[in-house]
């Protein structure tokens, strides 16, 4: 496959409904004040992805300046260090510009925010690859940035940080609550609810209100619809199952939303188990999680018995997150999802394991779905390959050590 | 009709624009908090509900819930001390929803019954959302309060006032709770418009924390909310400051 498939193409009858919901998820949880602004959002949005000339734009963007479609790579030496039966593919998302998947999400929300009308973006990050994505779209259209990063994920994404600097974004250091993506998110929806009337919220994960994950998953299926044609080209069928980590659940909505129609083929999301999901030390939600309502949406949330949101731990910022998008929640229930975690031993050791086997330094958060292969039943595998390894470099020489 | 009704009716009878004023449950001794506040005028009182989270808090509230829920505050613990206070003021819960989704609404209703509140504020609830803590809610006699704010259209201001219960709560200004040098130059305005639409009292809050502050207000709205200035108080100089706040804040209305 050369060329990308057409992007925003297909129905949208699937979930979610008129309100949000994927459900029993989803919906809006916010206060009032932003309940008009996720209205004109959702018009604006409707009316864009109906209209031939935002597709245009996009599209031409994705294509020249993010470097869509990205390779679909056989990954046979990693199979075999894996002592895997079957073939593995990976959807190389980390070879797109800035180095993750998020790109996909900012490209689409800032050409929004300026058929919009508002100059001044903000944006939450955990691993800081949301937050440069958002830095990067606002520098090439010429946006104002503001990215909110919890203390704890400046210190051990600095290599971000900087980056974000560098393309002109301010990062301000939210020092509250367990000072990760949590802590971040609230604080960007603390200054939407002050400065609404002049600012766009660029959510980074298929999380948040309606109409965010909803928009963030039609922004990202393109992951998914470029693995189907790949995989089909290469192999002349359909894969048996496709993987990807869960953090928000972009990377895996993404990946995962073309599939959903097509039962032959299993769905994996995998999380981050941290020290273990029996030692309270995760982001596990889905799994150990209970429904709830946290950033706007109700979906499974990591919780105390008292409904206090609990601290999640990973040690892959992306993935330290104690919710998860309503989307994924809903095919879990449904049993469409088959949820899987890695812990932070199993995802380092995998991290090398792929270095070693085919040269790719890839992102933490990604090697969690690597190292949940030898879980995955299928003779034909695609996993997102959701980012590249370099803004981890810190975390896995201190843990090396 | 509810007691949070009556609260401000009765206010209003006595000449005076209803005083609302919040403090946060388990930061510090709330018991001798809410007798204080009580007993210093406040017409209704509202008890935050710690939350981990608070996404419509300025920093001094969000401050309060951390230290609250350092100290262990369980919502039942709180709730089985406000059952004994015998206050004069009626008692509304402010908290956030997970709490509310993780106890159940139907539970949650009963036990802020059992407690003797007389209902519940939940920022994070918007009216689509809303109907079903709000039929629970009702089911035990307790008023779901709604929120306005200054970006909601009219037709909605009016929709959200056709399912209000207790009383209205108009959010003075865009943005999380906390004290404001100046409030908006159209609040006048929105508050005759909401209270024209409103069958239930409208009370004004976010931002209002000095007695000139609330006496601008006398008469422009049934109720003044005065929150963040009560927690900051009440954690920097203890509950005789509060006092004297609660008392000047109502001598002003
Ligand atoms: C490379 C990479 N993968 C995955 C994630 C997790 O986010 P999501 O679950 O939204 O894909 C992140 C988030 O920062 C990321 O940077």
């Amino acid at each position: 496959m050369k060329e990308m498939p057409p992007i925003l193409s297909g129905s949208t009858v699937a979930p979610p409904d008129a309100r949000g919901r994927f459900g029993a998820y989803g919906g809006r949880f916010v206060p009032e004040t932003l309940i008009p602004a996720l209205d004109e959002l959702e018009g604006a949005w409707n009316e864009a992805r109906g209209d031939p000339r935002y597709r245009e734009e996009l599209t031409e963007l994705l294509r020249t300046y993010a470097g869509r479609p990205t390779p679909l790579f056989r990954a046979d030496r990693l199979a075999k260090a894996l002592g895997l039966a079957g073939r593995v593919y990976l959807k190389r998302e980390d070879l797109l510009h800035t180095g993750a998947h998020k790109l996909n999400n900012t490209l689409g929300q800032a050409l929004l925010a300026k058929r919009m009308g508002k100059r001044r973006v903000i944006a939450e990050t955990g691993a800081g690859q949301h937050g440069v994505a958002t830095a990067t779209v606002c520098a090439l259209l010429g946006l104002e940035c503001i990215v909110y990063m919890g203390t704890e994920d400046v210190r051990r994404q600095s290599p971000n940080v900087v980056r974000m600097k560098l393309l002109g974004a301010e990062v301000r250091s939210v020092d509250a609550g367990s000072r990760t993506l949590k802590d971040a998110m609230n604080e960007a929806i603390r200054d939407w609810v002050t400065n609404v009337r002049t600012t766009y919220y660029c959510i980074g994960s298929a999380a948040g209100p309606h109409p965010y994950p909803v928009m963030v998953r039609e922004l990202q299926k393109i992951i998914g619809e470029e693995i189907a044609e790949q995989i089909v080209d290469a192999e002349g069928r359909l894969p048996d199952a496709v993987v990807a980590c869960v953090g928000g659940g972009s990377n895996a909505i993404g990946a995962l939303h073309r599939f959903v129609r097509e039962p032959s083929v299993t769905l994996y999301g995998v999380e981050a188990a941290g020290h273990g999901l029996e030692s309270g030390k995760h982001g596990a939600s889905l799994a150990k999680g209970r429904p709830g309502v946290l950033h706007g949406s109700r979906s499974y949330v990591l919780q105390t018995e008292d409904g206090q949101i609990a601290e999640a731990h990973s040690i892959s910022a992306g993935l330290d997150y104690p919710g998860v998008g309503p989307e994924l929640s809903h095919l879990r229930d449904q049993g469409r999802l088959t949820v899987l975690s890695a812990t932070d031993t199993e995802a380092l050791q995998a991290f090398q394991t792929l270095a070693r086997s085919e040269g790719i330094l890839c992102a933490l958060e990604s090697a969690h779905a690597i190292a949940a292969l030898p879980q995955v039943r299928g003779a034909l595998i695609a996993v997102n390959l959701s980012g590249r390894g370099d803004k981890d470099l810190g975390t896995v020489i201190e843990a090396l050590k | 009709m509810s007691r949070l009704s009556e609260a401000f009716s009765a206010a209003r009878a006595q000449g005076r624009t209803a005083l609302v004023c919040y403090a946060m449950g388990g930061d510090g001794d709330t018991a001798a908090l809410l007798r204080a506040i009580d007993a210093a005028g406040a017409d209704v009182i509202e008890l935050g509900l710690p939350f981990s989270d608070p996404i419509a808090d300025g920093p001094v509230v969000q401050a309060a819930a951390t230290r609250a829920i350092a100290a262990r505050t369980t919502l039942r613990d709180l709730l089985s001390m406000t059952s004994g206070l015998r206050l004069r003021a009626p008692l509304v819960a402010m908290g956030y929803m997970n709490p509310v989704e993780s106890m159940g609404s139907r539970a949650f209703a009963r036990a802020l019954r059992e407690a003797g509140l007389c209902g519940a504020i939940v920022p994070d609830l918007p009216l689509e959302e809303a109907q079903p803590v709000r039929d629970d809610l009702a089911a035990e006699g307790l008023d779901l309060v709604p929120l306005v704010a200054p970006t909601t259209p009219k037709e909605r201001a009016a929709r959200i006032a056709r399912t209000a219960r207790g009383f209205v709560y108009y959010v003075s200004v865009t943005g999380v709770t906390g004290a404001r040098a100046a409030l908006p130059e159209d609040l006048e305005a929105r508050l005759a418009e909401l209270r024209a639409v409103s069958s239930v009292p409208v009370a004004v809050g976010f931002g209002i924390s000095r007695p000139e502050q609330a006496a601008a207000l006398k008469g422009k709205a049934d109720g003044v909310v005065v929150g963040s200035a009560v927690v900051a108080l009440h954690h920097e100089r203890g509950v005789d400051a509060v006092a004297g706040l609660v008392r000047s804040l109502r001598s002003a209305l």
